[in-house]
């Protein structure tokens, strides 16, 4: 029985590293979507390097994930080669694009849970995990900066701004909660110094959008509803495609690399 | 969807401690923040800078291209305004 213990923590090790490189690699997938297609060019590009910050650390993740593991996965086998059902992101990440309001507001969403999240994470007993925490803080950091002043001038800007604005806040609000919890898995990560209170960067959180959110003259959205789902494998109806776009070459071309 | 007045921006890169501000190239931004974060995205995805400047174009005074003859033509005759006229000891080497 003794020797079952260092497998179970391996185990939720691995769930625990594979949903933050999932976070990170489904939201880039979506950001990569812009590319070409956003307002202006300095945006496209903005969109895409913030993109490219997202993939790079789902990169180091998966890879750790398949250490982990031990199973002889590589960072694209599991990028690539997973069934939707298998995928661990939060719901939030998968959302559509919809316009540059909701883009946007995702974003900020995200980074605002990320920077206090890899703060905490630069503290882990993890040496692999602190390590990609203190590369991936600088990044979040510069990612928040960006949207914080995109969401101030599209709130306090013109009358179809701000109702974008507002709109894109109220259909992704209750898609937040989802980032604070904390299951079994979490918990342990927790309890071996390796993984972070996500539920304690709540505050956090509240803080850095209200702040925004004000600036931007733009109204907290109440409470009313949350979606939940994602860390257990549950999607919306948006994953499929998501798949089917990330997946395509893969799936084509077994063992296709550059 | 780019809106008709958004300005024009001059951005300014230095790479290194030491180098001056180059001029990189130039960008649309509705203001000197947004600027500035779009010549970091824009102008330095590749390691190129150390420090940013941004310029509105509109503040930048220029001289006139016709112009050209009366600035820039009689210091072509000037040849004792260039440090050519020094003999250099051979211990100074490259300079």
């Amino acid at each position: 029985m003794a020797d079952l213990m260092p497998d179970m923590i391996a185990g939720a090790k691995f769930k625990y590293v594979l949903r933050l490189a999932d976070d990170q690699l489904i939201l880039g997938q979506r950001l990569g979507e812009w590319c070409g297609h956003a307002p202006t060019l300095e945006e496209d590009l903005a969109l895409a390097n913030i993109g490219l910050d997202l993939l790079g650390q789902a990169r180091s993740l998966f890879t750790y994930a398949g250490e982990v593991e031990g199973e002889g996965r590589s960072e694209d086998d599991l990028a690539f080669l997973r069934q939707e059902r298998d995928y661990f992101n939060a719901l939030l990440m998968e959302q559509p694009n919809g316009d540059f309001a909701v883009t946007i507001v995702r974003q900020l969403f995200h980074a605002a849970f990320m920077v206090p999240f890899w703060s905490a994470m630069t503290g882990s007993s993890d040496k692999t995990l602190a390590a990609v925490a203190a590369k991936s803080l600088k990044e979040v950091e510069y990612h928040l900066r960006h949207c914080s002043e995109w969401i101030i001038r599209l709130g306090d800007g013109t009358e179809e701004s701000h109702v974008r604005t507002q709109a894109a806040l109220d259909e992704l609000w209750g898609y937040a909660s989802e980032l604070f919890e904390m299951d079994e898995v979490a918990d342990e990560m927790l309890v071996t110094g390796v993984g972070v209170d996500a539920a304690a960067l709540k505050d956090d959180w509240d803080a850095t959008v209200d702040a925004v959110l004000a600036r931007a003259t733009l109204n907290r959205p109440e409470d009313s509803w949350s979606q939940t789902g994602g860390r257990s494998g549950q999607h919306s109806e948006h994953m499929g495609h998501i798949l089917s776009d990330l997946q395509y070459m893969q799936r084509t071309y077994p063992g296709l690399s550059w | 969807m780019t809106e008709k007045n958004t300005p024009l921006w001059e951005v300014f890169i230095r790479a290194r401690n030491g180098l001056s501000h180059k001029h990189a190239g130039s960008l649309h931004a509705v203001d000197a923040e947004m600027a500035l974060q779009a010549a970091r995205d824009v102008y330095t995805r590749r390691g190129e800078g150390q420090s940013v400047w941004v310029v509105r174009s509109s503040d930048i005074v220029a001289s006139d291209p016709t112009e050209k003859e009366v600035m820039f033509e009689p210091t072509g005759s000037k040849i004792y305004r260039h440090p050519t006229f020094y003999d250099i000891p051979d211990d100074v080497g490259h300079m």
